[in-house]
């Protein structure tokens, strides 16, 4: 069964046209009130919905990141992932659905009592939040991608943190489940818990975040090298548009 | 090197001249970096440090008039897995990868990503480059978990994986004889880390396998099953922070301390999307235990992987374990470096990182009025065969009992079997085992990661309460043990015993000298 290294696995070709791709349960299928567009990737059959909406077809270089408003969670520096969600729900499985629904419902609870507010109110299975503000390093700790998957399974959409770290970003970028924003300035000393926000997308893929509770406008960093797999949809959309696995069956 | 100035402050030496090993002298950089690295400050700190290290692009040309370009470990390991002749930091490549290893918290949804997006009926890119090793919530009721290892046990008959280290009684570890027990460690001792390769694995601390000069760290489910299909993963290149680490180490010091010495210099955000570098004579002087033990804890610097260049002591270890062909690489005399640290060991004293981070540096000593709840000695950190003999050889030292509950949990079956078997130097003839039993120590564990992170609330030795815990673990964030409140200290594992026998942290020169 050795496959060359150099070609991509050839098995997947056959696999991947002869079988039905149930839904993806990860990706949310149902936008609330404001929400990135879905456009499946590939043809009906195989249902795989991307979070963040399809760069348009003529050209690669275009996007349409959506708008959208919501409340803000302010958190501080160092959120690791088990503050984000303890590792004792690891036992959850974030590809079953069932299962990130119930991920959704603890997302947060990890925090310390100094945080007074409740990320899910106990018994909800769903945040009040869409916008989670962080300092310094947010998500550092463990590879564990129960993290941005109870972010984003709580309703979730956006985190504009002053810094990632590494694995929890690139978590976010792979899975699309959260989008992962940079400030320029430490936002969240001058924003607080229950702000009304809007995270406004431009043309030009800079980034804004507007606090209409202080009347005051943030710039974000532009997404950089991860901005083709956001757009894209998350590492399995973007491959299959770099052409570096088959797109399922085609029609 | 001896001066003045190393006697009133530290043994760090920090310079922005990386291309040579040439000696450095001490700069007003030492200064600086006794501010300590509070949280409060670390922001301001981890910025001034990294503008100063700007990347250094202009350089001489080399003597031998070579134009090639030099290259790190790291740089050198991502290009031959890319199949290019060069890369430099920033570069976003497809890389091939060596092996792939996940466990019971992150294989299913691994797999089920995998089938997911590549179908029911796929199958893995290579059957022989995945190794499952269930580790984390192993000895529980919790029926999630138990479903975790069933779930990976149909995948790796379904995929015909080669290697699984499966568990189906659980109420007797020996019983398995497949079970390994802690990936990291596991990984290390069946022989699946080696010099060169590109190892990556569904956990944070995989970078541990830097210790054997390979490109190994942690990545999620998604990206996982993404490589389950293709063997490939997209990385960017990180530049490379080098860590000299010279002199001889002092008797009573660990790698535990060196790591938590180093995470307290830079921040926990210190190395974030950067390869650490680890080299000095201080560096080959440490066992393959005590090298993993180092590159472990990259992670908790922010680091995307740990290095180290592959000697004899490694070829020593890898042979013994592996028939595969491999080819270690090293950084080149002109490679670019975009910070350089050098530390003389033999300064150094017994550290703790504090509640509630890891790099909440102090010096043991200084911890002696904490009084602590119990101790911790375990996990992929500070679980390790050396690790207990440490631990047992401090015990025989000080030959006194322990004041407060002492926990051990060895890392794999093979810890647990050297802590019985293995002769503890200078002990005559005593095992691990028997120092533990005398000392008062709760008899050792299953091999797993037990309560390093908590886990279900029948995990044996996790935080239930908000009570004080001297560990060799890995992260002592809020909550990680367990309660919210558990305050953890991290240690060597001396420091560890030290704490356990006085029921305060404590430096273990009090027992060792």
């Amino acid at each position: 069964m050795a496959t060359s290294l150099h070609s991509v696995n050839h098995a997947l070709f056959k696999s991947a046209s002869t079988s039905s791709l149930s839904p993806s349960p990860v990706f949310r299928l149902n936008s609330t009130t404001a929400g990135f567009n879905f456009k499946p990737l590939i043809s009906s059959s195989s249902a795989i919905i991307t979070r963040a909406a399809v760069s348009s077809s003529e050209s690669g270089e275009s996007h349409n990141r959506e708008t959208f408003h919501g409340l803000c969670f302010v958190l501080k520096d160092n959120i690791d992932t088990d503050q984000i969600i303890p590792a004792e729900y690891g036992t959850l499985i974030p590809s079953i659905p069932e299962d990130r629904e119930k991920l959704g419902s603890f997302a947060l609870n990890g925090l310390p009592k100094l945080y007074s507010e409740r990320f899910v109110v106990p018994g909800e299975m769903k945040s009040k939040y869409s916008v989670i503000i962080g300092g310094d390093n947010f998500g550092c700790g463990s590879s564990r991608e129960h993290a941005p998957v109870c972010l984003g399974a709580a309703g979730a959409k956006a985190v504009v943190a002053e810094s990632y770290a590494r694995i929890f970003f690139r978590n976010c970028v792979a899975t699309g489940e959260i989008f992962p924003l940079e400030s320029e300035v430490r936002i969240c000393d001058e924003c607080k818990t229950g702000d009304v926000v809007t995270v406004e997308h431009k043309e030009d893929g800079s980034s804004l975040l507007i606090n209409h509770t202080t009347r005051k406008e943030y710039k974000l960093k532009p997404l950089g090298d991860a901005g083709p797999v956001i757009d894209a949809g998350g590492i399995f959309a973007y491959a299959r548009k770099a052409g570096m696995i088959p797109a399922s069956s085609s029609g | 090197m001896a001066s003045s100035v190393i006697s009133s402050s530290p043994f760090v030496c920090k310079s922005s001249s990386s291309s040579s090993k040439k000696d450095l002298g001490f700069s007003s950089f030492t200064k600086s970096s006794q501010i300590s690295i509070h949280r409060c400050q670390k922001k301001s700190i981890s910025r001034k440090i990294v503008s100063v290290m700007a990347p250094q692009k202009d350089r001489s040309p080399g003597t031998t008039g070579s134009v090639k370009t030099g290259m790190t470990m790291t740089e050198k390991i991502l290009a031959r897995a890319a199949e290019k002749s060069l890369v430099v930091p920033g570069d976003n490549i497809w890389v091939n990868v060596d092996v792939l290893m996940t466990h019971d918290v992150c294989g299913p949804g691994a797999f089920g990503i995998f089938k997911r997006e590549f179908g029911e009926k796929a199958k893995v890119w290579d059957p022989e480059k995945i190794v499952v090793i269930p580790d984390h919530y192993i000895f529980t009721a919790d029926k999630r978990a138990n479903r975790n290892v069933d779930i990976m046990r149909e995948h790796c008959k379904e995929q015909n994986i080669k290697y699984f280290y499966d568990i189906t009684d659980l109420g007797n570890f020996k019983a398995n004889p497949d079970y390994k027990g802690v990936c990291h460690v596991a990984l290390a001792q069946e022989g699946h880390c080696r010099p060169g390769e590109v190892l990556l694995g569904t956990d944070s601390h995989t970078c541990t396998a830097g210790a054997f000069g390979q490109f190994a760290t942690g990545i999620g489910n998604t990206d996982a099953g993404f490589v389950l299909g293709t063997g490939k993963i997209l990385l960017k290149v990180p530049p490379t922070m080098r860590f000299i680490l010279d002199g001889e180490m002092p008797s009573y010091l660990q790698a535990k301390d060196l790591i938590l010495q180093i995470i307290g210099e830079i921040s926990v955000a210190g190395a974030t999307y950067k390869t650490m570098e680890f080299s000095g004579t201080c560096i080959e002087s440490l066992s393959m235990e005590e090298r993993m033990t180092l590159c472990n804890m990259v992670v908790e610097a922010g680091g995307k992987n740990g290095v180290i260049p592959p000697d004899a002591t490694t070829l020593n270890y890898v042979e013994n374990r592996t028939s595969v062909p491999f080819e270690p690489v090293y950084s080149d005399g002109n490679a670019s470096f975009v910070a350089d640290y050098r530390f003389d060991v033999s300064k150094l004293e017994p550290v703790v990182a504090k509640p509630h981070s890891p790099d909440n540096r102090a010096l043991a000593r200084e911890c002696k009025d904490v009084k602590i709840d119990r101790v911790y000695i375990g996990s992929c950190t500070g679980g390790k065969t050396e690790d207990f003999m440490a631990a047992a050889k401090l015990f025989h030292a000080a030959g006194k009992k322990v004041k407060v509950p002492t926990f051990l949990v060895p890392a794999t079956q093979k810890v647990w079997m050297d802590v019985y078997a293995l002769p503890v130097p200078g002990s005559g003839g005593k095992t691990c085992a028997q120092i533990f039993e005398e000392a008062g120590c709760d008899t050792p564990a299953s091999p797993s990661c037990g309560a390093c992170l908590g886990g279900p609330a029948d995990t044996y030795a996790r935080l239930n309460e908000p009570q004080v815990c001297v560990s060799t673990t890995n992260r002592n964030f809020p909550g990680r043990m367990g309660h919210k409140e558990g305050q953890i200290y991290l240690a060597s594992p001396y420091t560890a015993a030290a704490s356990a026998l006085t029921g305060h942290v404590t430096d273990p020169r009090e027992f060792l000298q």
